[in-house]
């Protein structure tokens, strides 16, 4: 103690304030690490726990029930996909669509598998807010949502209303022509 | 004006030991015995006691629902059912915490309005009027997560889309969702979570009308003249007299809310409530409790997303600012010929964009939507500032006292009766 009043009083060096605040910022330093240690497992522990991930595994998908024009509901990881055939004339007409005249514009070959121009698979929930638009209606051949009236075509982009983007597509793959995997995309090589 | 006249002073020997120890019943009596209340309240003032008692209906009807609510995604449904069938006097206790939240949001809402007429929210009352709009985002906050309690269609949905909306958030929004769901979408955690939470807000709620309440007690109340209280003459004594009417309205109110719980149950809820969430099928016609439409309007009247969800945030916050927004130095409407036209107006739009919400989203109710949203923020932005500067106020009544009595000859040409607040004067 005696040789740091000595040092300060000698006036060469550092005010007498720096320790202080030296202490004061390492405390204050000290004091948010230790809190952001503390917070952290409280927020982490709303993530979705190890089960729920677990249980979100890919699932493979059945295309032989599914008939022509046909939309089937599927569940994966709690969302709502649909898998849907489309008709020959569909896919025609979704191919004759400019691009132009969509406002999240999406090539046909961008909405389905290469080689697998009959089959969709999209979240069915609708992207403005999540409710599910029902198929086989509005204009576009695809889907109207009931709750604020947007509305999709047969290959799932937003024609009409307040969803800002196409219904997304989840990561999925051919194993065979007749049975798909959701929850994971080809291998690359193949 | 919080120099209470009469201090407390106890009597026993117990309360003196008490006293010296801990103040609490000095406290009391200065807030709710002697605390003065100017004179010339109408019934537009006895609904803070109102909100006060579904506060505490609430949360005790809400404890005890607790005991039998299992909040699980597979469970819920059945328990609701199990609290109406079996549990003795659980439709009861149910029927009174629905509709006490709708009954809780009338009452609010009247308390808002009633603020924003007699320029309750200007100075030096700001602090007060903002806390009293934190207090109405942790009601929504708290109502909402209830609504989704019971695991109904409705319930599902609404929590589904609410989720929706906080996921507009740019950069965080989807590590807010994924962290409010608990999973990958809404589910079995996220129920447990919501249950969770919307038994955590009530005691928020409590906690900021505690200070709600503190700060009323420093600047006092606002009253129809806006001005405030010159002598001691111009207040009475909170006990008896604002006491009595406060309980007097409490129990008239209670009679509209035991109608409702007795009578029309249901009327307020949707009957797609009573079928069990099913993520693969949204209601024909979404919509969310009535007290949230006019919210839910301007959410909708907006062609984006994100615009959307940021006005209707906007339309909440854009209340905490009133105070000075307002540029008028007059509090009163009822001294204020121009911009009381326009306060008419303003509650007029915002009941017509609660009609507006519960419509659906097409033709005509967008375009209206659309007008009625503009004059809700223009209100507010515009209207406020701009009528406070240009309008001439009435003059003002010398005091509350002469405003009551009507002596002095002055025209004060106020256009109001004033006619609930006469009953004090009689027993000076």
């Amino acid at each position: 103690m005696a040789n740091t009043s000595a040092a300060a009083s000698t006036g060469t060096a550092a005010p007498d304030g720096t320790r202080r605040d030296f202490m004061f910022l390492a405390t204050g330093a000290g004091l948010a690490v230790g809190v952001g240690a503390v917070a952290w497992p409280f927020v982490a522990s709303m993530a979705p726990d190890a089960a729920t991930i677990a249980a979100g595994a890919p699932i493979d998908v059945d295309l032989t029930p599914i008939t022509d024009g046909q939309i089937v509901n599927v569940f994966w990881r709690g969302k709502l996909i649909f898998v849907r055939k489309l008709t020959e004339k569909e896919v025609t007409d979704m191919k004759a669509i400019p691009e132009g005249q969509l406002s999240d514009p999406a090539p046909f070959g961008a909405r389905v598998k290469k080689g697998h121009d009959q089959w969709l698979v999209v979240y069915g929930n609708c992207t403005h807010l999540g409710c599910v638009p029902i198929g086989h209606q509005g204009n576009f051949e695809g889907w109207a949502c009931p709750c604020h009236g947007s509305q999709f075509d047969a290959v799932g982009r937003v024609r009409r209303g307040p969803a800002p983007i196409n219904l997304p597509i989840p990561p999925y793959s051919f194993q065979t022509d007749a049975k798909i995997r959701i929850g994971e995309e080809a291998k690359a090589a193949a | 004006m919080s120099a209470h006249a009469n201090a407390y002073v106890p009597k026993s020997r117990v309360a003196k030991w008490f006293e010296a120890r801990l103040p609490i019943l000095g406290l009391v009596h200065s807030s709710f015995v002697a605390f003065p209340v100017p004179r010339n309240l109408n019934y537009f003032w006895t609904f803070g006691a109102i909100l006060m008692a579904f506060l505490g209906i609430q949360i005790v009807t809400g404890v005890w629902l607790a005991m039998h609510y299992e909040p699980s995604a597979t469970q819920a449904f059945n328990s609701v059912e199990h609290i109406m069938r079996d549990v003795n006097y659980g439709w009861l206790l149910r029927y009174a915490h629905a509709n006490g939240a709708s009954m809780f949001f009338v009452a609010v809402y009247v308390h808002i309005f009633r603020a924003l007429y007699y320029g309750s929210y200007k100075a030096p009352r700001e602090v007060l009027y903002i806390l009293g709009v934190i207090i109405y985002l942790l009601m929504m906050a708290t109502a909402f997560l209830g609504y989704t309690l019971p695991w109904g269609q409705m319930s599902f949905w609404g929590a589904t889309v609410i989720t929706n909306i906080l996921a507009a958030i740019p950069v965080v929004g989807d590590t807010i969702q994924s962290l409010l769901w608990g999973g990958y979408s809404v589910g079995n955690p996220t129920i447990n979570r919501f249950f969770s939470l919307h038994y955590l807000l009530p005691w928020m709620i409590v906690g900021v009308v505690v200070l709600h309440v503190w700060a009323l007690h420093v600047t006092g109340q606002n009253n129809p003249t806006g001005i405030p209280i010159k002598s001691s003459k111009d207040a009475v004594p909170f006990t008896p007299y604002a006491t009595i009417k406060d309980v007097f309205a409490v129990v008239v109110f209670m009679i509209l809310f035991a109608w409702f719980i007795f009578y029309q149950p249901n009327y307020l809820g949707h009957a797609d409530n009573y079928v069990p969430a099913n993520p693969a099928v949204t209601p024909a016609h979404i919509v969310p409790e009535w007290y949230f439409l006019p919210f839910y309007a301007i959410l909708r009247a907006v062609p984006s997303k994100l615009g959307g969800v940021i006005l209707m945030f906007s339309a909440v916050l854009i209340l905490a600012l009133a105070p000075w927004l307002d540029t008028s130095r007059v509090r009163s409407c009822n001294y204020r010929p121009i911009y009381r036209q326009f306060f008419w107006l303003f509650l007029a739009v915002t009941v017509i964009l609660g009609w507006l919400g519960a419509k659906p989203p097409e033709g005509g109710y967008v375009i209206a939507s659309q007008i009625c949203t503009f004059y809700y923020f223009a209100h507010f932005l515009l209207v406020m500032p701009i009528v406070g500067l240009i309008e001439t106020p009435k003059a003002l009544p010398g005091s509350i006292l002469e405003s009551v009595t009507g002596p002095g000859k002055q025209v004060s040409g106020s256009g109001m009766p004033a006619g609930a607040a006469a009953a004090p004067t009689t027993k000076g």
